[in-house]
């Protein structure tokens, strides 16, 4: 059907368009197209032209194209594609339907094709046969309609012609017809759209022509396109996409308007494709003919593109966050906003590191006191040559001389213009203009040149000075040369210029003359005009009043007063040329270089020789000399702070210092002030401050690199004479030999640097930003510095600053002025506002947030401020209370005591004023003591922090690797070593101590009891005394004593440790065997578990060991067949003490301990017979006592605090030092693990040397007295009264660790100490008493490293515990003592380099360096050094009275405690038995506890014959009462609970000098025997 | 009740120690536990916990998700000795000993509400030089070369690497110096912080609470 169209189409009848063309709303008007003829061509001039109708025409054309191209059997050179460029149509017209675009393309590509227009030609070829009427289709061409397949080619062929159409459209643009561009889419597409449906009408109308001829057909039902498409266009609207003119879219006669073209911002629009805006532009004129959718502009009104350029979200950080952290939601809440702007630098800036480059590079002094008068010459004549090349650089005369003569051009030119087509009136005003000009700027040459002139005179001069100087004094000082270089012109054209120039002023000046003489003439003549007219009225006047004087001579009083004496007006004389000329002439020989004078130029230059120093005279010399030592250097103060300064640099002969440093400040805030000091040194003396210079801080356009070196002038108004040929500043000097025409010269210079900011690594400069410098920086500084947040920095004084506010009239109720007004009214009213203090933190009591009274005043805060300070109360608390209220008061109530009572001295706790005093005194060393190690203690090692195996080389590398082929499980397993654990968060009960008891030996057997004791009743008997045949003690016949098997003694032992309390099973016999392991919980003071706090246990571990006693209760012996009723009686044995702070240090403590057995033990005996008879002959001989066998631990085991590693200070000879350490380390790689000695820290905390400790001191005389012939006693006697002395550990008395050793007066004050005090002291004793005695340092059990004394006595080594007074041979194996370390005497030290290190093993014999190594050598001399030890010691005798008064008041106490402990019971006491024990106890004493014990028992028997009687003395070093409570409590006397039990307890102190006590107790229980 | 005027105030913090970044290690648990000052008590909850092991997962982010939840609540008098969680992740090393594979500490959020938190975590450094240098510090963990007897430290076969003595060392400042660290990897924490009453004891602890009383001031009981 379409192809149909196409084809009919080109014989379609005007007529027949007509209808249809006139539907076209717009056709296009044009003339016909020069095309082939075709039928339309008669129709030429027809106005409406169709569409329609070119387009057939260009059909036609195109057919008869192709039609000859068949003919020639050419295919066709594709004229179309040439003549209509596609691509041109896209982009103009039709580019918005892409669709229709690709496929017309195609098409036309298609259509091009070869055979399609063959085929298109056989059609035709048949088509011009039949004439068939036009309009109609032929009967062929019907045919074809209803058979024929045209499917593929018509669409090339309909679309052809659109094509050729589009092409003639195209064409008309380009002819640059006008047309209305919003119908070119629009009828366009209606084209289309009709030759649709003109074709198909034209085909219906063929049709019915046929139909009414032959058949009746009904034309198919069917709603004609064209009408569809009419419908459809009245329903639809189709916007044009053309242009719509601005005029439709403004209202009826406005101009559009550009905002833009007036200078008001509009922003950019968004960018919107033309198309789419003229469719929106068509479719809103449509709808909205209102027009509000455009702006004055006529454009559619749009906010400004809010697109920004670059993206606003934060770069992604990290490639981990990247896509599902950002996608995640983050819930926030809203933030209230709180402006904070206190801050120097607020939050928002960019935290600031700013950078500001200083460059000095040098310092010039104009002059200086050192100045010769050459040098002040030197300096002026520089200073001027300065000037004059400024001056000369500028060369203004030169300038305006130009500026003259360009002027004078302009008022020819002006004068005689070319083309009069300016008013006369313009031109004579611009002249004059002109003229006046040329006055000023010649008046202003002569004065340029005048001062060019004067310079160079003054130059001359001033080097003609010079000059003269030099050669008066007939040395040089400064090489300044000054040459004249004359410049020779051509004196001709010189002249003739210099004589031209003369004229040309000269002609001026007569101009300007005649001018003048011009005007004055004028006035002259106006005036003598006006003279004229008044001397006429004046005569007329006169006559007048002749008349009216004669008339009315009252008038005439008036009259005279505006007569004035008019002077008649001199003509102005006429100018003479030759005055001006002279005038002239005279002028310019001032002020200008003549003609035939040279031009001078002046050269100054440093190439003069200086004068050596030995052709000068003396002052001159000496002037060198003091400028050869002085110096000089700059501080750079940044806000009045210095931040650095420069080297210090000599002052040169030149007096020019070259710097060139840099000095790049980083600053954070905003710059207030910048200034340079500069100071001069003469000599090693103190640096004096010249002057101060001022820098201007940089504009921030000025960076590093861009600034120019600026030299800025300083001077200091320091007076200074000088004694040499230096003129001295602020004196008066004269050049003159008179001494007139004195010079007052100031030291003076130039610095010259340069300031820049710096510019960061990325090109930014390190500016701080302008919202600091405004904002920031003022807001800040208003609350610190009230002047300067005006903006006025620098101003100090007071006063000016008051005068300059009243002057420039400050609204003092201006909010921004208040500080400042009431820092004037501070100042005005005479206070200082500059504070004499200097503080630190200024700012600090703004950040303080209570005063510090509240914060006394408040109990929580007082609570965590103590808690803080560790303050040992309340190191520990928790839960500080919220509010005030909720602390008690009683908190503080124990600290505030301790305070209060640190210089009270209390004797209630003491019981005996000395030791109150001593341990107060304790407390106040320990307090120093530990203020000392506080910082020491913060110091951590690795092993404290990190758990790590140690690889310390291949070898072990190698081994370990060996091991792990090891058997898993060995034969024979090492015990590997416990974890330690640092004390730091354990808690309670997470410490066990772990105490196992393996055997005991040699217990004291019951012995039976005389026959007294034996019958005494009935009902009650003892196992072990049950068959006791003999009374006799001295012939115990065990063998028939125990018959039965039953045994001496039933053991068991009691471990009791911080009142906890385990026992072992009962074991049977003198030698039990327990192997039990018990286990107590620790509990760590105040729960504080550090390693001070541990170090500082003071409890100990009390082993007791008891004998359980088995005893018939039956009170009827009938009923012993049926029930057997005993009851436990423990008997109290021995005990062995060993403190928690041994354990704590030495981890595990492993050995056989002699058990402390009192001397009495009634009813027992050691049963050395029994030991003889089974062969223990030698053990039993050397040995008198009872040995245990024990392991005590800690689990975990707990890593004691490691020593201090600090180095302490010494008065020690360094060389000794040095010795010392090399003896340590040399000790240390041979022997890691024994004792080595050298220096040791007294209580002061410095170093000593550890001989000066050892010097024989005197023993009390007291005790020398009492064996006066015997010296092994009176050692033994010595021993044990320093053994009296209580032990005290150091760490425990001081805190810390740190092995303090005090001089044993020291000692014997404190009465305390640990073992080396002990041990100093005894061997100090034995050396007075005349033995060979040596300190000896090892390691015993169970005290570890410790101190004992060696002696040499009769041919044997005795050692010495000097802390339990006990002597063990050498080879005694229940020595104590394990391991040597080192001996120690007075003047050496010996270190055990013997293989073995245990006593039974060694080699006392120091004398022998292969087994000992001493330090004093023949290579390092004994320097002899001075003991530290006082002369003597002196003894105060003991207070007996105040020995007497303790021991009733211990008696007391413990007579209470012991009633406390029963406090179910009743307990009696015995009056009498105590009696008797307390007059046995000083025996005791005086026995040494030896050898009473049977005197004792028969003592006892006689006077309490009827008591069983149970008990024991008790024997302690006395240091406070509460050792012997615990020692009575652990004897478990109280836990009796027989009914009718009665007690004794007698106690008894012998004083020993010095206040050392003897405490005795004696405590037993009696039960009556009925 | 005794609202009106608390004595202590509360914090609770629940969460999860989600997930962690290893990127050389799998199959790692965590422990953690809290540290906390002398005014603190805890009063619900698990101070401490020890996570699941688990795997890397199999896609890009190669992470480690525990998601093991915390749950605690302290009482305290005073916001001195903000609680800390201090975290350590243990993972095996090629022998399967379980070693320290990171420490990391982070105070718990002040203000109520969600926050998440990422803490780097770190180990460290061995005081020997042969260790360190024959720390494995391969890429790929899981097929290493053989240790030749060189190229191997005991205690790397003996799955002994330096530790801290106590993890909670990593929250405080004490005795650090002494230490050398590396680090390791990051582990993501997720808090959910509530409070209560510590505005009412005048602890104020940032924007998120929505009553605008500021300062220490009593705040106004319930507004009409």
């Amino acid at each position: 059907m379409v192809s149909e169209k196409s084809h009919r189409g080109n014989r379609q009848e005007p007529v027949q368009e007509e209808p249809k063309t006139h539907l076209l709303s717009m056709t296009v008007r044009r003339g016909p197209r020069s095309l082939p003829p075709i039928p339309s061509t008669s129709r030429t001039g027809f106005a409406e032209f169709s569409m329609r109708g070119r387009m057939r025409e260009k059909l036609q054309a195109a057919r008869s194209k192709a039609e000859s191209a068949l003919l020639q059997e050419i295919p066709t050179p594709r004229p179309r594609r040439l003549r209509s460029p596609s691509k041109k149509e896209l982009e103009t017209e039709f580019g918005t339907e892409p669709g229709k675009e690709v496929e017309r393309t195609q098409q036309e590509v298609d259509s091009q094709s070869y055979s399609r227009v063959k085929f298109r030609d056989s059609a035709r070829k048949i088509k011009p046969k039949p004439q068939v009427p036009p309009g109609f289709p032929s009967a062929e061409e019907a045919y074809n309609f209803f058979t024929f397949n045209f499917d593929p080619e018509p669409e090339g062929s309909e679309e052809k012609p659109k094509a050729r159409h589009r092409a003639g459209t195209n064409q008309e643009e380009e002819e640059g017809e006008e047309e209305p561009p919003a119908q070119g889419g629009g009828k366009e597409m209606d084209e289309e759209e009709l030759l649709n449906g003109d074709d198909a009408e034209d085909f219906l109308l063929g049709l019915d022509h046929m139909a009414d001829d032959f058949v009746s057909v009904r034309p198919a039902d069917y709603e004609s396109i064209h009408d569809r498409l009419q419908m459809e266009r009245e329903m639809l609207f189709i916007p044009s996409r053309q242009t719509v003119p601005t005029y439709k879219k403004l209202p009826e006669n406005v101009q559009p308007r550009f905002l833009e073209d007036e200078g008001l911002y509009t922003g950019v629009r968004p960018e919107v494709a033309r198309t789419n805006q003229n469719i929106m532009e068509n479719r809103l004129l449509m709808q909205d003919p209102e027009r509000r959718w455009f702006g004055d502009d006529g454009r559619i009104l749009a906010l400004p593109n809010p697109i920004k350029p670059f993206p606003s979200r934060p770069p992604v950080l990290t490639q981990e966050q990247s896509s599902k952290a950002e996608l995640e939601t983050l819930y926030k809440k809203a933030v209230k906003y709180v402006h904070s702007s206190q801050h120097v630098i607020r939050s928002g800036d960019p935290p600031g590191n700013f950078q500001l480059d200083i460059d000095i590079s040098g310092l010039i002094f104009t002059h200086h006191p050192c100045f010769s008068r050459e040098h002040v010459l030197a300096a002026k004549l520089a200073q001027l040559y300065d000037q004059y090349l400024a001056r000369h650089q500028r060369n203004k005369a030169k300038f305006l001389t130009d500026k003259l003569q360009a002027l004078r051009n302009a008022v020819q030119t002006g004068l005689y213009p070319e083309k009069p087509h300016q008013s006369l009136d313009t031109i004579q005003k611009t002249i004059n203009e002109y003229k006046s000009e040329i006055r000023q700027t010649r008046k202003f040459r002569d004065a340029e040149q005048e001062k060019d002139r004067t310079l160079l005179k003054t130059i001359i001069k001033v080097w003609k000075e010079m000059k003269s100087l030099r050669e008066f004094q007939r040395f040089t000082n400064t090489p300044l040369k000054l040459v004249l270089r004359k410049e020779k012109a051509d004196q001709k054209a010189d002249e003739e210029a210099y004589e031209a120039e003369i004229q040309a002023e000269i002609s001026e000046l007569l101009e300007e003359h005649t001018e003048e003489y011009a005007q004055k003439m004028e006035e002259y003549r106006t005036s003598l005009h006006q003279w004229k007219a008044w001397r006429k009225a004046q005569r007329a006047k006169k006559k007048k009043r002749k008349q009216a004087a004669e008339e009315h001579p009252d008038d005439e009083i008036a009259e005279p007063y505006p007569e004035e004496d008019l002077v008649k007006p001199s003509p102005p004389e006429p100018t003479d040329r030759a005055v001006i000329e002279q005038e002239v002439r005279k002028r310019a020989a001032q002020s200008r270089r003549r003609p035939w004078e040279p031009t001078l130029v002046p050269e100054l230059s440093l190439a003069g020789s200086v004068t050596p120093n030995d052709q000068c005279p003396r002052a001159e010399v000496s002037r060198r000399e003091d400028v050869k030592k002085r110096s000089v250097y700059l501080k750079v103060l940044f806000n009045n702070k210095e931040v650095s300064r420069t080297v210090s640099r000599p002052l040169g002969a030149d007096f020019r210092v070259h710097f060139g440093q840099i000095f790049n400040l980083q600053i954070v805030n905003w710059p207030e002030s910048l200034t340079l000091q500069v100071y001069e040194t003469i000599g090693h003396s103190s640096p004096t401050l010249l002057a101060e210079v001022f820098l201007p801080i940089p504009e921030t356009t000025v960076v590093t690199g861009r600034a120019p070196t600026e030299e800025v002038e300083f001077s200091s108004n320091q007076h200074v004479t000088l004694d040499h040929e230096g003129v001295g500043s602020g004196v008066p000097f004269s050049f003159e030999a008179d001494g007139s025409n004195q010079l007052t010269l100031m030291t003076s210079g130039k610095v010259s640097h340069s300031v820049a900011w710096a510019i960061g690594e990325n090109g930014i400069p390190l500016i701080p930003p302008l919202s600091q410098q405004n904002i920031g920086f003022w807001s800040a500084l208003k609350k610190a510095d009230a002047i300067s947040s005006i903006g006025t920095s620098g101003l100090t004084d007071m006063k000016k600053l008051a005068k300059w506010a009243a002057e420039s009239k400050l609204d003092p109720n201006d909010p921004n002025n208040a500080p400042l007004m009431q820092l004037i009214s501070v100042a005005t009213s005479g206070e200082s506002y500059v504070p004499d203090f200097f503080r630190l933190e200024q700012l600090q009591q703004e950040f303080n947030f209570v005063s510090d009274q509240e914060l006394n005043r408040s109990k929580r805060f007082r609570l965590l401020h103590l808690r803080s300070q560790e303050v040992p109360e309340f190191r520990n608390y928790k839960q500080v209370p919220v509010y005030d209220r909720e602390i008690m008061e009683k908190v503080f109530q124990d600290y505030e005591k301790r305070l209060r009572d640190r210089n009270v001295i209390e004797t209630k706790e003491h019981i005996d004023t000395h030791r109150a005093i001593v341990a107060k005194y304790l407390q106040q060393v320990r307090e120093s003591v530990i203020n000392r190690f506080l910082i020491a203690k913060q110091y951590f090692l690795l092993a404290d922090m990190i758990v790590e195996e140690e690889v310390p080389n291949i070898s072990i590398l190698g081994l370990s690797l060996f091991k792990l082929a090891e058997q898993k499980r060995p034969l024979r397993p090492r015990r590997k070593g416990r974890k330690k654990v640092t004390a730091q968060n354990l808690s309670d009960g997470d410490i066990k101590l772990l105490v196992n008891i393996v055997r005991a030996y040699d217990i004291p057997v019951r012995k039976p009891a005389v026959s007294k004791f034996q019958q005494p009743s009935r009902s009650s008997r003892m196992f072990s005394e049950k068959h006791a045949a003999s009374p006799s003690t001295y012939s115990p016949t065990h063998n028939t004593d125990y018959p039965l098997g039953q045994v001496l003694v039933r053991p068991f032992v009691e471990v009791s440790f911080q009142r906890t309390v385990c026992h072992t099973t009962t074991a049977e016999g003198p030698n039990p065997s327990w192997n039990e392991e018990l286990e107590l919980p620790f509990r760590a003071p105040n729960g504080d578990y550090s390693t001070a706090s541990l170090q500082s246990v003071k409890d100990v571990v009390f082993i007791n060991i008891f004998d359980e006693v088995l005893h018939d209760v039956l009170e009827d012996d009938r009923e012993r067949g049926s029930g057997i009723h005993t009851r436990i009686e423990r008997h109290w044995l021995g005990c062995v003490k060993i403190p928690f702070s041994t354990i704590y240090f030495q981890a595990r403590i492993d050995g056989t301990f002699k058990i402390d057995i009192p001397p009495v033990l009634l009813g027992y005996s050691k049963e050395r017979n029994m030991i003889l008879e089974r062969g223990f002959d030698s053990v039993g001989s050397l040995s008198e006592g009872s040995y245990i066998t024990l392991f005590i631990t800690i689990e975990p085991q707990l890593v004691p605090g490691e020593s201090i590693r600090e180095k302490f200070e010494s008065q020690e000879d360094e060389k000794l030092l040095q010795a010392t350490e090399k003896f340590q380390a040399e000790c240390a790689l041979k022997f890691p693990n024994r004792q080595c000695l050298t220096t040791v820290i007294d209580i002061s905390g410095t170093t000593v040397f550890i001989t000066r400790y050892l010097k024989p001191l005197n023993p009390p005389q007291e005790l020398l007295n009492v064996y006066p012939n015997n010296l092994q006693a009176t050692a033994e006697l010595v021993a044990r009264y320093v053994s009296l002395i209580p032990f005290l550990p150091d760490t425990v008395s001081f805190g810390g660790i740190c092995d303090l050793w005090s001089t044993s007066d020291q000692f014997l004050d404190l009465l305390a100490g640990d073992e080396e005090e002990h041990a100093v002291l005894l061997c100090n004793y034995f050396l007075s008493l005349g033995k060979k005695a040596w300190l000896l340092m090892g390691n015993a059990i169970p005290e570890g490293p410790t101190a004992y004394v060696l002696t040499w006595e009769h041919g044997r080594y005795l050692i010495w515990n000097p802390c339990s007074g006990h002597s063990y041979g050498q080879f005694d194996i229940f020595c104590p003592l394990k391991n040597v370390g080192c001996l120690i005497g007075p003047d050496n030290i010996w270190f055990n380099i013997q293989r073995y290190d245990s006593p039974p093993r060694i080699n006392f014999d120091v004398t022998r360096p292969k087994l000992w190594k001493s330090f004093f050598s023949r290579s390092l001399p004994y320097p002899g050094l001075s003991s530290v030890q006082p002369e003597e010691l002196i003894y105060q005798r003991s207070d007996k009275a105040a020995a007497a008064e303790l021991q009733d008041r211990i008696e007391k106490i413990l007579k209470e405690k012991i009633m406390d402990w029963r406090p179910r019971h009743l307990t009696r006491w015995n009056r009498y038995c105590t009696s008797t024990l307390r007059h046995f106890l000083p025996l005791l004493e005086k026995s040494q506890g030896e050898d009473v014990e049977d005197d004792h028992r028969a003592e006892l028997l006689k006077q309490l014959g009827d008591y069983r009687f149970s008990g024991f003395p008790l024997h302690m070093p006395y240091s406070e009462v509460k050792p012997l409570i615990d020692a009575v409590y652990g004897t478990g006397v109280h836990n009796i609970d027989v009914p009718n039990v009665e007690f004794a307890l007698a106690v008894y102190i012998h004083p020993y000098p010095k206040n050392v006590l003897s405490v005795w107790i004696y405590v037993a229980s009696l039960i009556r025997n009925r | 009740m005794a609202t009106a005027s608390p004595s202590v105030f509360l914090l609770m913090v629940n969460g999860q120690v989600e997930s962690a970044q290893f990127p050389e290690y799998d199959d790692l648990y965590c422990k953690y536990c809290f540290v906390y000052g002398q005014d603190w008590d805890p009063t619900a909850g698990l101070e401490e916990g020890i996570s699941q092991i688990t795997s890397k997962s199999q896609d890009v982010r190669q992470a480690l998700v525990w998601n093991f939840p915390i749950d605690v609540t302290f009482k305290s008098t005073n916001p001195y000795g903000w609680p800390q969680i201090v975290l350590s992740v243990y993972g095996p090393d090629v022998f399967g000993n379980d070693v320290v594979r990171g420490y990391g500490a982070v105070h718990v959020p002040f203000s109520p509400g969600r926050h998440k938190r990422t803490i780097p975590m770190f180990v460290p450094e061995s005081t020997s030089k042969l260790q360190k240098f024959t720390r494995p510090t391969l890429r790929q963990p899981r097929a290493p070369p053989w240790p030749g007897p060189l190229c191997s430290s005991p205690s790397w076969f003996m799955g002994r690497r330096p530790e801290y003595t106590d993890p909670k060392v990593v929250a405080q400042g004490e005795g650090r110096e002494v230490t050398r660290v590396r680090s390791q990897g990051f582990v993501t924490l997720l808090f959910n912080v509530v409070t209560k009453d510590m505005r009412k004891l005048g602890y104020d602890t940032g924007p998120s609470d929505t009553q605008g009383v500021s300062g220490p001031n009593p705040p106004q009981r319930f507004p009409q």
